[in-house]
């Protein structure tokens, strides 16, 4: 711990805004009567459906299992019947079918959910199970985590396993509290992924403004030789995959490359509680710790949810409501979250946070963009070492190939850049635009609206 | 099965970030009028109302002009953002104290207008507005550009009128760096030189003849200072700027056998401390990466050397600048980042 604290270059400082629920204790809100159930809750093809309308289901019932390799299953966060399948938006935009359960109210448990013997667990038996159970990447991206235990072939083997506490969003404490609340989990499955990869160190990274659960932490790693407590300084993005495995290791993910490329695999702290609830107690994932916070939420706090849960009632039921007429719903944290139009979104597997803000915070406006007076900010403060304004010039003139040329598709979208610019250039919005026209493959070459002119 | 409601509220909706520093271009213009006030302050204290009379010109004019500008070509009127009156000002600090005002004020039309505002106004410009305008103004009233006047304070000190003056006028003077071209003659020839040229003290703090703005030294470090701590000014460019200047003329000393204080005398004359801290770091015209910069200062070192000891003008730091900014897109389109993980460039 007196090591100098870990960190990468650039990047930015924000004021953290936590105070509002960081020492709120996880509660659990009440399960609602209806859950909704995205299909496409995670990265890669949707889940199928085996389950019916009309089917009685238990608690933890697979109701939709992985439709692809790059997929995961999903399982009933109530009791109850299926009533419909209903196609709903996400907070990300995209539209996916939802399993509709209307509850019993009586959260009968599946009974294949019995703890497992020690004995059992194999490497093999992780990695199958890390899929069967539905454990996705829950710091957002929520890439299937079975996916990284199965590194492609030319890929050195992992030494590293990182469990990312960092949680550099504003108004964000959900992974603070998983790291206060179940410090025995999270080590427990840091334990399990080290088992199923070979990897030899397992390190959990917590940023300096957590000192409460790095003392937590580093107490309990204490007899574990293999596994260590990394602090990491205070700055944004320091929990992104990238900057995180450079403070971490020192090692620099080469440009489209996974963290297994330079043998690490990084996991989310809530990850690792799922896995070990997947692994020992065989119970897949359910629920997860979402805060709900900003100035309109009337008991800001960190709220255990149902998965499939709307906004709308985690908000009424557990957060009391909220005062005022909202200016803005933002579904994740302030950096890097969707602005969404209502409440009426269901809790998925990435969703760490939904926040809440009336008029008077200053959320309340969008400032008007002015020109680029090359302050070079953008470039200064870019944890991708990329040169925004120059992108973002390219993107508005649709010049895909220059903007290919200058890495936009190395954007990691954090939006630093838009954070720190004195002209209120939207310019990670402006990036994000050009990525999708040139079609994420960086060549610009074949997509449709290549030629639209404006 | 709950239908899926329509929106009860009106929400901003928009694309992340949600949130901004708060950092706005009028914030950081008034930052670098700030950090100018000790320069406006010491030229006060050393010119006196001559002093004010040329700043209140640019600084009003260049406003004035800009909102004309804009009405004209049809723009939104911008001089809340202070750009204007931050070229204003540092035009003002660029001229000879008892420059005539109506020579200021088209000075500060030449800076506004031909500098700035035909290229499309602020972040649009190649050259700096400021040196455009001191050189169009140079070239056009060269007699009055170069007409320098004792501070208040020095004129009382016998020693601080030079023999190198070479105009009739009783209360003119050579800036430090006509005095130092004497000098050289005289280092070259093996005489002493002793009277000729002023102390060191009293060039650095500013007693000595120039530009409004120019000389007090530690005036515009304290505002170049304050400049890099508020995040607006990145180091790099005045520490490259200044070093380079103060090697090569250190080396050129030395090979010429001159005295040790040539490299300092240049590093504290003339418009080298302004330009380095103020001029070359203007955020239109210099590069945005921090290699770029680099680069730029150095080339800014070594063009300001040349022009001050090879060139017929004694003063290099404005051309060099104006010189320098229009190698500044070349820098920016080959000088370029490589991503973190090491992305193909252009």
């Amino acid at each position: 711990m007196s090591s100098p604290k870990a960190t990468f270059l650039d990047g930015i400082h924000i004021p953290p805004n936590k105070s509002l629920t960081e020492g709120q204790a996880i509660l659990k809100c009440p399960a609602p009567d209806f859950v909704y159930l995205p299909l496409s809750m995670h990265i890669g093809a949707p889940a199928q459906p085996v389950v019916k309308l009309g089917d009685k289901v238990k608690m933890g019932q697979v109701i939709a299992t992985a439709g692809g390799f790059v997929s995961s299953s999903i399982h009933a966060s109530i009791s109850g019947m299926v009533t419909g399948f209903q196609k709903r938006y996400l907070p990300n935009g995209m539209m996916s079918n939802c399993i509709v359960i209307k509850n019993d109210g009586l959260d009968t448990l599946s009974e294949d959910i019995k703890p497992r013997e020690e004995s059992e667990i194999t490497p093999d038996l992780i990695r199958k199970q890390l899929q069967e159970k539905g454990i996705v990447g829950m710091g957002g991206a929520t890439f299937p985590t079975h996916v990284k235990y199965a590194p492609p072939k030319d890929c050195p083997a992992i030494d590293t396993i990182i469990l990312n506490g960092i949680e550099c969003e504003p108004y964000v404490t959900s992974d603070h509290r998983v790291l206060l609340e179940y410090p025995l989990e999270i080590i427990q499955g840091l334990k399990y992924f080290m088992l199923a990869s070979g990897a030899k160190k397992g390190v959990i990274a917590i940023e300096d403004n957590k000192p409460d659960a790095i003392a937590l932490l580093t107490n309990l790693v204490e007899k574990e030789p293999n596994i260590e407590v990394l602090v990491c300084a205070e700055k944004y993005p320091q929990g992104s995959e990238k900057q995180l495995v450079y403070a971490s290791t020192g090692r620099t993910i080469p440009d489209r490359g996974l963290p297994a490329a330079v043998g690490v695999v990084v996991d989310n702290v809530a990850t690792a509680v799922a896995t070990s609830r997947a692994i020992k107690e065989n119970m897949p994932l359910i629920e997860r710790v979402v805060t709900i916070s900003g100035n309109a939420v009337n008991k800001p706090g960190n709220y255990l949810v149902r998965l499939g849960t709307l906004y709308s009632h985690v908000v009424e039921k557990a957060a009391d409501g909220y005062k005022g007429d909202l200016a803005r719903i933002i579904s994740g944290g302030p950096m890097m979250g969707f602005a969404v139009n209502s409440l009426d979104f269901p809790i998925i597997k990435g969703s760490g946070a939904v926040l809440l803000f009336n008029h008077e915070s200053g959320f309340a406006h969008v400032p008007v963009e002015e020109t680029c007076v090359r302050c070079g900010h953008c470039v200064d403060v870019c944890p991708m070492f990329l040169e925004p304004t120059v992108i973002v010039q390219d993107v508005k003139k649709r010049n895909w190939d220059d903007a290919a040329n200058a890495s936009i598709h190395a954007c990691i979208e954090c939006g630093s850049c838009a954070f720190q610019c004195p002209a209120h250039i939207p310019l990670v919005q402006y990036i994000r635009m050009g990525k999708q026209f040139i079609g994420g493959k960086g060549d610009g070459g074949h997509n449709p609206f290549y030629v639209i002119k404006k | 099965m709950e239908p899926i409601k329509e929106p009860s509220c009106l929400v901003l909706l928009s694309s992340s970030p949600h949130i901004h520093s708060g950092h706005t271009i009028p914030a950081a213009m008034r930052d670098v009028i700030i950090a100018l006030i000790p320069a406006i302050l010491a030229a006060y204290y050393y010119f006196r109302l001559s002093a004010i009379s040329v700043i209140l010109a640019c600084v009003i004019s260049a406003i004035i002009f800009e909102a004309i500008c804009q009405k004209l070509m049809g723009k939104p009127i911008t001089t809340y953002d202070c750009s204007a009156a931050v070229t204003g000002l540092l035009l003002a600090l660029c001229l000879p104290p008892s420059f005539p005002v109506s020579l200021a004020i088209m000075g500060s039309f030449f800076a506004i207008v031909i500098g700035k505002m035909v290229f499309g106004g602020l972040g649009c410009n190649v050259f700096n507005p400021a040196h455009l305008g001191r050189a169009i103004l140079l070239a056009s009233y060269p007699q009055q550009m170069t007409t320098w006047v004792l501070p208040v304070t020095a004129m009382n000190s016998v020693n601080a009128t030079t023999s190198a003056t070479a105009t009739a006028d009783a209360v003119s003077s050579a800036t430090p760096l006509v005095s130092m071209r004497i000098a050289e003659h005289l280092w070259q020839a093996g005489q002493q030189v002793t009277t000729q040229i002023p102390s060191l003290w009293n060039l650095f703090i500013g007693n000595v003849g120039g530009s409004l703005g120019e000389t007090c030294v530690p005036a515009l470090l304290v505002g170049g200072l304050f400049l890099i701590w508020r995040g607006h000014v990145d180091w790099r460019i005045p520490f490259f700027y200044l070093a380079t200047v103060a090697l090569i003329t250190g080396i050129y000393g030395g090979m010429r056998g001159y005295d040790s204080i040539f490299p300092l005398y240049h590093l504290l004359a003339g418009g080298l401390m302004i330009g380095s801290f103020f001029m070359a770091t203007d955020w239109v015209t210099s590069p945005i990466t921090k290699r770029g910069r680099i680069i730029y200062a150095i080339g800014l070192g070594v063009l300001t050397a040349l022009i001050r000891l090879r060139g017929s003008y004694v003063e290099g730091v404005c051309y060099s600048i104006l010189m320098m900014n229009m190698v500044t897109p070349l820098i920016d389109k080959y000088v370029c980042n490589t991503s973190f993980g090491g992305g193909a460039k252009k």
